[in-house]
Formats: structure tokens, sequence, C-alpha cells
């Protein structure tokens, strides 16, 4: 390693001797994983996974929107909106109505602080350990998804709170909402072309963030062994291509009214 | 007959590591297709140092690939664009002759300049001073092959065991992070039977040691594209997954009687 001899009274406070940071005092276990960079990427990982989870149960709730409607209790209704009371349902009577999908709610809102929290920090991080070139650099294996983890983040978290502010809340003006109308919120957002470009362009975004999310998280959770490791592009890859096809048909299958509401088609069976 | 070639040079000049630095443009001409890219730039200073100018300073030590002392941003790479070589190891026959070549040290807030391309990289060493050892008894040398090891363990470790410590992997991370040159050392050692008595206080002290000078891993994977040892990332997920368990492991010691 040999460092080069440097004239220590010449570097003066610029010295190499003094760290950037010094770890602050241990909190008990396992609160000191995370006051880690190694411990907190674990976190961010560990999150990121949860917030696929999400994402792909999300994205298969969805695809209840091209079953139209169907006959439940002797009534014609939209399958999606039979499938947003399920949730509410669940694990009813063990569970009061509603709970089951709160608790899931505070555990996706932790998983999404922590995932913000930690890349936030790490970031700052990164800020204060790099010095830039002066002069241009080449990127070997950098990608265009690594380089923008924390912008295409952002961007995917101001998505979901517009979407949560279009669709959970109804708060987007000149767009009818109800509560508990799946089929019908859906279809009077997304048939406003500049609302469905929103959603298109945002999960392009979840997507690009995924391709490399998903890749990185294999190695901070040190799941590697050489011989399957070429699989861990293709997994990422893939699960990106899978989520990207399947939200964006979303907002384009109500522009062409492959999605439709139809309020003649409700009301009793028969 | 080796080709002559005629060149320019943009290096970072800088007299102090609180100095201002900027680029100074050199003429290097008449250079031996058969130099190295070190000898190239001995060549250009004999030149500087009969016109009275100061030389530039670079580091350079074994000049055959084994030592890590050298090291440079050739053209926007860590040891310029040869995979798998350190600078000294670079030779100019792989640039054409009226090339344009821009030199700068290596950069990260944990190396400050000493001098031009020169940089402190003692923060490296602080690092294996935290762990990257074994203690064991001294005394005469064990006999070959008293421990068994199987080949597969011994490979990986030697693999790991080929980091030269030249800091080309901090110098190409857009982070700064020295996680592919921790890895190496604590794989090198947590691998082998000889590492094992030591091998969780060692992978937590290297890991928060390293935390103290160095940015944090984003897995971009241009450390193993700048190393001249081509050294693999796989050990990152190594010392990760260790990482995790010397938290739980130390602390399982720390309550023991
Ligand atoms: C809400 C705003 C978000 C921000 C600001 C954000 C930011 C980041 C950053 C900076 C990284 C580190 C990238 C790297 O190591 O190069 C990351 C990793 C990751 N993100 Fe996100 N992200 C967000 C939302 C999401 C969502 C919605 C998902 C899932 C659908 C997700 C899944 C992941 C995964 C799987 C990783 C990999 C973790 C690892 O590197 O170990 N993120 N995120
Ligand atoms: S001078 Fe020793 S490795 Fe280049």
């Amino acid at each position: 390693m040999a460092a080069p001899t440097a004239d220590r009274q010449a570097l003066g406070s610029k010295s190499a001797n003094n760290p950037l940071r010094v770890k602050g005092r241990d909190l008990p276990f396992p609160l000191n994983i995370y006051q880690t960079a190694v411990g907190k990427k674990w976190v961010m990982a560990v999150t990121g996974l949860m917030l696929v989870g999400f994402v792909i149960a999300h994205m298969l709730g969805n695809m209840k929107l091209y079953l139209g409607v169907v006959e439940h209790n002797g009534e014609m209704i939209y399958d999606a909106d039979i499938y947003a009371e399920f949730l509410r349902e669940l694990l009813v009577p063990l569970a009061p109505h509603g709970v089951v999908l709160w608790l899931l709610r505070l555990g996706l809102l932790a998983a999404f602080g922590l995932h913000i929290h930690s890349a936030y920090s790490l970031t700052r991080m990164n800020a204060s350990s790099n010095r830039t070139y002066e002069s241009k650099r080449d990127w070997l294996a950098a990608n265009f998804a690594s380089r923008t983890m924390r912008y295409t983040g952002t961007i995917v978290l101001a998505y979901l709170i517009f979407h949560l502010a279009d669709l959970t809340w109804g708060w987007i003006p000149n767009t009818e909402w109800e509560h508990g109308a799946v089929q019908s919120n859906v279809v009077n957002s997304l048939s406003n072309p500049a609302i469905a470009l929103i959603y298109i362009v945002a999960n392009i975004m979840v997507a690009v963030h995924l391709y490399h999310g998903v890749y990185s998280m294999f190695q901070s959770l040190g799941i590697n062994n050489p011989q399957y490791n070429g699989l861990r592009r293709g997994i990422a890859t893939g699960l990106a291509v899978v989520i990207l096809l399947g939200n964006v048909s979303f907002p384009i299958a109500v522009l062409f009214n492959i999605i439709d509401f139809d309020p003649a088609l409700l009301g009793p069976a028969g | 007959m080796s080709r002559r070639l005629n060149l320019t040079l943009k290096v970072w000049r800088q007299e102090g590591p609180a100095a201002n630095g900027h680029f100074e443009v050199y003429k290097a001409n008449e250079i031996p297709d058969d130099a190295s890219f070190l000898e190239m730039l001995d060549i250009v200073n004999e030149g500087l140092i009969a016109e009275g100018h100061t030389p530039i300073e670079f580091p350079h030590d074994c000049r055959e690939g084994i030592c890590g002392t050298c090291g440079v941003m050739i053209n926007g790479r860590a040891h310029g664009q040869e995979k798998g070589t350190a600078t000294c190891q670079l030779h100019m026959r792989k640039f054409n002759d009226g090339d344009t070549i821009v030199i700068e040290p290596w950069r990260a807030a944990a190396f400050p300049i000493v001098r031009d391309l020169v940089v402190d990289r003692s923060p490296l060493d602080k690092i294996v001073e935290a762990g990257g050892y074994i203690s064991a008894p001294t005394g005469t040398a064990p006999d070959a092959n008293e421990i068994p090891i199987p080949k597969e363990v011994a490979d990986s470790a030697m693999d790991a065991a080929a980091c030269i410590g030249c800091a080309a992997c901090v110098a190409a991370c857009p982070n700064s992070a020295a996680q592919l040159f921790t890895s190496a050392k604590i794989w090198h050692l947590n691998s082998l039977p000889q590492g094992q008595a030591e091998r969780y206080r060692r992978t937590e002290a290297m890991v928060e040691t390293m935390e103290e000078f160095f940015g944090s891993c984003t897995n971009h994977g241009e450390c193993s594209e700048a190393c001249p040892k081509e050294i693999s990332q796989d050990f990152i997920a190594y010392m990760n997954r260790d990482y995790i368990k010397s938290k739980v492991v130390n602390r399982r010691l720390a309550g023991q009687r």
C-alpha cells in the first residue's frame, strides 16, 4: 500500500489521518446496525424488497379492472370494487373491519420512511466522501439506472403522493371521485390524457429504479454465489419489465376504452 | 522498429495539499512506443528539469504491477484504458501519435493531494490496522499443508489477496467508497482457517474504520472495472454478509462469561 511520504506538518488539517466522520456512541442492538452505512444498506434492501412486494401485489390487484362487471350476492358490480372491499375485510371476523388493511398500510409507511431516510443519509455520506474529477471521466460499469436512483426514487415519491391524492383521497379538482367506487374513480381519472401521461411516465421511473434496485439488493444482502450471479441481472430486468408492462397497461387501457365504466351494467343480477 | 509518438499532456499540477491545483499542458515529443506510461513521464520530467522547471511528481515504486504505489486517472479512467493493468504496466504502444492525454490524481475526500499526482492513501492502512491481520504464536514456520484447506477456499482467498492496495477502486467510485479494497482484505483472511478466530471482530472493526473515511457502496461496479487485479465485487457481498453476522456474534461474545 506504501503511502507516499507525506509531510504531516504541511498537511495540517488536511491530514489523511483525520477521519471524515467518527461514529457516535453505540445505540442498543439492533439499532446500532442502522448507525453504519453497511447496516443502512441492509435496511434499504429489506424495505426495498417490502416495497417491491407491495408493487407486485398492487399490480395484480389492479388486474381486476380488466374483469369488468360480475355477479356478487345477487348484484352486478365491478370486480375491482369487490376487491377493494375484500382488502378491508381481510381476516374479518378475527380482526375488525379495516384493521388488517391499516396494519399493512402502517408497515408500508414504515418501510417507505426507512427506505427514504437511509437513501437520504447515505447520499449525504457519499457526497461528503467524494471529490469530483476536473476532467471528463468515463463510466464503464455504472448505468443510467444506477446513477439516477436518488432522482427516480424522488419522482416515485412525488408520484405516490399524487396517486394517493388522486384515487385514495379524491383531491384532484374536476375529477369525479367517490369513496370505494374503484372502477369509476380509475376511469374518471385516467381518461384525462394529462393524468394518464403522469401515470405512464411515473411507472417508467419505477421500472428504472427497480432495474438497479433489485440487482443492488442482492449485493447489499450478501446474496451472492458466483455460479448463480448471472441470474441476478435477469431477475432485476425481468421484474422491472413485468411491473412496467403491467402498470403502464392500466392508463393505456382506459384511454382506449378497454377498461371502462358503464353505470347501466350495475344493479340487481338477472 | 519502435514507433515514436508525439503527444500532448494535460497534467494536474498542485504544489501541496492546501494549494489550488490546475491543469498544465506539456508536449511529450519523440516518445518510444515501447516506453511504459511512467517512463514517458520520466522523459517529460527530464526535459522539465533541463529547462529548470519543477518535475511532475507522480507515485511509483516497483513498476511491475505488484506494489500498488502507482496510479493516476488517465483520460478519465483509473490506471488508463487497459483492463487489469496498473499504470506502470500500461505501455505507450496503446496510444496513437498526436493523442492528448489527460492525467489527474486519484480524487477522494480522504486522500489529500500531497503534490501533483501523488495522494496520501494512508486511510487504507488504517483499515488494515483495524483488523487486517491474524494473531498467531510466532516460532518456526509451520510445515506446509499442516492445515488442510479446500482448493476452492484457497483459490478464493488468493483472488482476494491479489489486491495491491493501489486505491483505483476508491478513485473510480463516484461515492469514493473503499468497499472493494476492504472486502478483499477481509475475505482474504475470513475465508481461511487461520482467520476464523478473529473473523467477526475483524469484520466489524474494518468496516467501521472504512466508514470513517469513505463513502457507501451503491453497486455500480466501477471498482472492479478499474482494479488492476480485476478483483470481483463478490467479495463486497461476502463482507456485507459477515458484517451483519458480526453484529450478532460480537454482541453474544460481549455478554459471555
Ligand atoms: C419513495 C421514494 C424513493 C426513494 C427516494 C428511493 C431511493 C433509493 C436509493 C437512493 C437507493 C439506493 C440505490 C443504490 O444503492 O444505488 C434505493 C434502492 C432501492 N430501492 Fe428505492 N427509493 C424510493 C422508492 C422505492 C420504491 C417505491 C421501491 C419499490 C418498488 C424501491 C425499491 C428499491 C430497491 C429494491 C432498492 C435496492 C436496495 C439496495 O440497494 O440494497 N424504492 N432507493
Ligand atoms: S509501481 Fe508498483 S504497482 Fe505500479
